[in-house]
């Protein structure tokens, strides 16, 4: 745990840098001061933005049009994304475990490693970052745009609450989506693992998924694949919360849309250490 | 009602009414808290001390639902119209509509067209707002204002960046919705000559504070450096 508490300084460390201002950043009392101040800073709006946006939650009127429009924009308009790189580390899993595997011997392993890898970690993680990356990015540009030139103002103004329309359907997005997108990026990257096999040595696709599959139990594939919903929140609330924080014109823009991604791809990574060993301690 | 940012006094210890079918003028310099002023009537600002009572109720005492409430009663035209860039005018017009009211899709589109009929707009129904001047935007945005037929219209700059012809169009707009629909205005603006036509009373700021309230002829009897300055070639006329 002691691994993950340094991790956790780090990732504060970098959420505050990449929401500052400065561009010199020199840690002399003074600036490690300035520095920490702005760090419980953006943590206290933080738990102000969660507070109302659990406030949007509770309250009625759901937004199902904006949410379904959401998980069109954020679900289908990522698959092509996710499954190409899910595909792409497929074919590196399958290239280079085939090489170690054939020097100790154990080359009728590689389905199973292909399957593990990418089912427990590489096919979540890499949604996850991938998510966070195009999503994070659109999210935080456009909440910020809207922001800028007041069109949430006038939102707000029109009697209609922001945060139940623009964020919490942005939310709930990413959190159904993430895990639909990781059996996307699953299958994609077994599949290729398969396609980059048979090059070498060919086999069926379908002894292959048996082979890689034999010994795989539901507490393999879904604690991994449902961690994605913690990642999909991560990324839903950091890069709205980003986009609503929005300052300064355009290069206020583009700050948020920065540190939108910086950020949500940092906590995702962090998350990851955490649920893994939630779900190593869990289920074993 | 008092407002500050930080160290900066932006509003000290304004007051004023504004009573329906009446159209106050708020004047005063760039930076002067005319548009603060606007976005704490409507509550998207709170003040720091003082209250502001819109339609009989104090809006710093109202819960969301409640304020919420009052905003239908309340058209905002912001200084750059704020038209949602991802809808098209037709949407952007029938927006409050489609989350306020229960009209049919074909009751809405058939309002949103007699509206923007009101602003020279019905042309544009399917365009973008980028695709979209100034002036166009001003118009769609006084039509999305109008949208819920509100007892209040606020006003943020709205001949500001216009040429003059489409200026004086915006205010005879404003006048004519005065004489329509009895509604109480509140118009932020440097344009000292359009306020002229189309309000009852004015307001000058200096320093957080009104310098001088009254009708334009009050204003023009003013001794005040200040007052003469800012009234300038409008108060020869």
């Amino acid at each position: 745990m002691k691994y993950f508490a340094i991790l956790v300084v780090l990732g504060v460390a970098s959420a505050a840098l990449s929401n500052s201002d400065s561009r010199v950043v020199l840690f002399s009392a003074k600036n490690l001061k300035t520095f920490l101040v702005g760090v419980v800073e953006w943590f206290g709006e933080l738990g102000f933005f969660c507070g109302r946006l659990l406030r949007a939650f509770a309250t009625r009127r759901y937004e199902f049009s904006e949410l379904i429009r959401q998980c069109d924009e954020i679900g289908s308009k990522s698959l092509p994304l996710v499954a190409l790189a899910g595909a792409a580390t497929g074919v590196v899993v399958s290239l280079q475990t085939r090489a170690s595997l054939v020097r100790f011997g154990a080359k009728s392993f590689l389905p199973a490693v292909i399957v593990f890898s990418i089912i427990k970690e590489t096919g979540p993680i890499i949604t996850g970052l991938m998510v966070s990356g195009r999503v994070g990015a659109g999210i935080g540009a456009q909440l910020g745009s809207m922001k800028v030139t007041e069109q949430i103002d006038a939102m707000e103004a029109s009697a209609v609450d922001p945060y139940k329309f623009l964020i919490a359907t942005r939310v709930i997005a990413c959190v159904l989506m993430l895990p639909l997108l990781t059996l996307a990026t699953d299958f994609c990257g077994i599949f290729m693992g398969w396609f980059a096999n048979t090059m070498a040595e060919p086999i069926s696709f379908r002894l292959f998924m048996e082979n890689g599959f034999k010994n795989v139990l539901f507490t393999d594939f879904i604690p991994p694949t449902l961690k994605t919903t913690i990642f999909g929140l991560i990324i839903g609330v950091v890069s709205c919360f980003q986009g609503m924080q929005t300052r300064g014109g355009t290069e206020g823009v583009g700050r948020s849309a920065t540190s939108a991604v910086v950020l949500s791809s940092l906590f995702v990574v962090l998350a990851d250490v955490a649920l893994v060993r939630v779900i190593l301690t869990v289920w074993g | 009602m008092h407002k500050s940012f930080g160290e900066q006094k932006v509003l000290d210890g304004i007051s004023f009414r504004v009573e329906r079918g009446e159209t106050l003028a708020v004047l005063g310099r760039s930076g002067g808290g005319k548009s603060v002023l606007l976005k704490l009537i409507i509550g998207l600002q709170q003040p720091d001390s003082g209250s502001i009572r819109v339609a009989g109720e104090n809006m710093s005492d109202l819960g969301m639902e409640k304020r919420n409430q009052v905003r239908k009663k309340v058209g905002f035209l912001f200084q750059q119209a704020a038209l949602y860039d991802s809808l098209t005018v037709e949407e952007n017009v029938g927006f409050p509509l489609r989350r306020h009211t229960k009209l049919t899709d074909g009751e809405r589109k058939k309002l949103v067209r007699t509206l923007l009929a009101q602003v020279g707009m019905e042309r544009d129904l399917e365009k973008m707002p980028s695709e979209l001047s100034g002036g166009m935007q001003k118009r769609v945005g006084l039509a999305r204002a109008l949208a819920l037929e509100p007892e209040i219209l606020l006003f943020d700059e709205p001949t500001a960046g216009l040429d003059p012809i489409t200026a004086a169009e915006i205010g005879k707009l404003i006048k004519e919705l005065k004489q329509k629909r009895e509604m109480a205005a509140v118009v932020v603006t440097h344009d000292v000559e359009g306020a002229r036509q189309y309000s009852n009373r004015m307001a000058l700021l200096q320093e957080g504070k009104v310098a001088v309230e009254g009708s334009f002829a009050e204003l023009q009897q003013s001794r005040d450096e200040y007052v003469k300055q800012f009234l300038g070639d409008g108060s020869r006329r």
